[in-house]
């Protein structure tokens, strides 16, 4: 689970814009993003415009080709079609980097909220106890969780989005601190609005832009994270076609079938480098309009 | 300065407190008998007379809230308790692990250190090639898995080229990949970092006029700029040493190298509670020394910092 989180949530991910300049129009990296995310999310709705072939059928007489024209990322141990895997695995990949960071970005919120706007001694609480979180390992808190809930995606998913929170709350905590003092809060606190109609008309909107890319950039996150699970026999689990349990089950093979470790990882690095790029690129956007 | 010590010292024992108390009931929630975990979990079917003979032992017969405060007692003493699966002193044991998993990390993170500052310098220089240096530290940094890595690292080196062993085996050969794959995603994060650093301190005044002085464009980034720029990469730097605990988890698990990463997954799919416990406390320890030693660099590096 690369650097990650927590782990995952990189303090350096609120960075400059490097490649976009001012009024810049849409570029390459961008398109390539964007078209990435797009094929594999086609993929992940309707497998069967890239694949006719089951992605669990067995045929053991086919086991070990390497890549042929009949298949192109070749056969696994039992004679599956690895292309067909690796294609159907945009389902259940996708859907855990998307779920694990809505659950991260949904417990965050909470705290960062808190933290954010509470009085002192709350806001106290809320840093400490992200403090804590944040000095244990951030896979030590998605083990605990799945050794207490038992493996599976499912949990595999959800442990992925709590080890995720304590980075995404400190960053969201610091965020409304930072709009809490904006002349236009102080304005509507004069004015005599509430305090909860200041925070959902003023306060969030401001400061929840920033979280949405953040959350991009997550779901890259957590498709390595949830894959890394995978892998360890935690998360999903063979046969399924999961890109994780694929490289996996694949590893046993390495020194004589290698398509099984490849092709499924650069899946991985596509799905979670487009992710990464375009949630980079917002931001530069996002930096633009404050200018 | 005195109080700044004290308050940090203060900070650090609550983080251990509460880490303790949390893997404590944390690990009570794992659906189970605690007494068979210790007897070999399900399979082992040990008699009704084992079972309380150990509860009897491990002081499991008592309230949960006795039970904590006795380990907390436990635990201030120094003692980390016997391990579950392992019968011998998780303290003795975590000794041996912890200097295998810091060697691992900290030659990482030096690894690390060094390919940012590289690419960071050739990110900076602008033009084309630049530019995709620059966005290639992204996605290296946050889009390849450690476990991904290393099987291209065992592929390229050990399968087709025979350089390397495939496991890491005692000696340096056998810490030359799993050091590299944890090194590699790291120094992206961090070149990524000194980059945007490095191109602000690029634009300072202090650049200029070391540029006015006639010095050469080595001259400024190595001699002037690079300082500025390594600032906030040495603060991320305990950040970055708690995300390597975790990238040792993957890497010592593949390489099969013994170590803390290895032990705690090993531990956790066994319910091993005192072990978690163990290493837990060890790398939350790590982490809260590595990080008040940064605080520590930035406040003797940044004047500014000492007069809040």
């Amino acid at each position: 689970m690369s650097l990650p989180e927590t782990d995952l949530a990189q303090p350096g991910l609120a960075s400059r814009p490097t490649a976009t300049r001012p009024g810049a129009r849409v570029t390459v990296g961008e398109v390539v993003a964007i078209g990435v995310l797009a094929l594999l999310a086609l993929a992940a709705i309707v497998p069967g415009l890239f694949t006719s072939v089951d992605p669990l059928a067995i045929s053991p007489t086919e086991a070990f080709q390497s890549p042929n024209t009949a298949h192109w990322f070749g056969t696994d141990e039992s004679g599956r079609d690895v292309f067909a895997r690796t294609i159907h695995g945009a389902r259940s990949s996708l859907l855990i980097g998307v779920a694990a960071t809505a659950i991260g970005m949904a417990l965050a919120l909470i705290l960062g909220v808190m933290g954010g706007i509470g009085a002192k001694p709350l806001d106290y609480t809320v840093t400490r106890v992200g403090e804590v979180l944040f000095a244990l390992p951030g896979l030590l808190l998605a083990l605990i969780f799945i050794a207490i809930v038992g493996p599976g995606m499912m949990t595999a998913t959800v442990a992925v989005g709590i080890s995720t929170a304590p980075g995404y709350a400190r960053i969201i905590r610091s965020q409304i601190r930072a709009v809490r003092t904006a002349p236009f809060v102080e304005a509507a606190t004069v004015l005599g609005r509430s305090r909860f109609f200041t925070l959902r008309r003023h306060i969030l909107p401001n400061a929840l832009a920033p979280i949405f890319v953040l959350a991009t950039l997550g779901v890259g996150q957590a498709i390595v994270w949830a894959s890394s699970l995978s892998y360890l026999g935690l998360g999903a689990v063979p046969p399924a076609a999961e890109w994780g349990a694929m490289l996996s089950a694949g590893r046993s093979y390495i020194s004589n079938a290698w398509w099984l470790t490849v092709f499924p990882g650069i899946f991985i690095v596509l799905a979670a480098g487009a992710a990464t790029a375009l949630g980079r690129s917002m931001q530069a956007r996002t930096r633009q309009v404050e200018r | 300065m005195v109080r700044w010590i004290v308050s940090r010292a203060l900070g650090a024992a609550f983080v251990l407190w509460a880490v303790a108390t949390l893997i404590f009931f944390g690990l009570r929630l794992i659906p189970g008998d605690p007494a068979e975990a210790i007897l070999g979990g399900p399979g082992s079917q040990a008699s009704d007379e084992a079972l309380q003979k150990v509860r009897l032992d491990y002081g499991l017969d008592q309230p949960l809230l006795v039970q904590y405060v006795q380990a907390m007692f436990r635990l201030l003493r120094g003692d980390l308790g016997t391990s579950y699966a392992l019968k011998a002193d998780v303290a003795a044991l975590l000794g041996e692990l912890f200097w295998s998993t810091l060697t691992l990390t900290v030659l990482s993170l030096v690894v690390a250190w060094a390919f940012a500052l590289v690419l960071a310098t050739w990110a900076t220089r602008g033009g084309r090639l630049g530019r995709m240096v620059g966005s290639g530290m992204e996605i290296v940094a946050a889009a390849v898995p450690h476990f991904w890595l290393a099987s291209l690292f065992i592929l390229l080196f050990s399968t087709a080229l025979r350089w390397l062993p495939p496991i890491s085996t005692p000696g340096p050969l056998g810490l030359v990949l799993p050091v590299l794959t944890l090194a590699i995603p790291l120094a992206g994060f961090l070149g990524q970092v000194m980059r945007e650093s490095l191109a602000d301190a690029l634009e300072s005044p202090f650049v200029l006029s070391a540029r006015a002085r006639g010095e050469s464009e080595t001259g400024v980034r190595w001699r002037h700029a690079i300082r500025h720029a390594a600032l906030p990469a040495i603060s991320l730097s305990g950040w970055a040493f708690g995300s390597l605990i975790s990238g040792a988890v993957v890497v010592e698990t593949v390489f099969a190298r013994p170590g803390l990463g290895r032990s705690l997954l090993n531990a956790v799919t066994i319910r091993d509670v005192p072990m978690v416990t163990g290493v837990a406390l060890v790398s939350a320890l790590a982490f809260v020394l590595v990080t008040i030693a940064t605080d520590a660099v930035d406040r003797i590096a940044d004047p500014r910092l000492r007069a809040r």
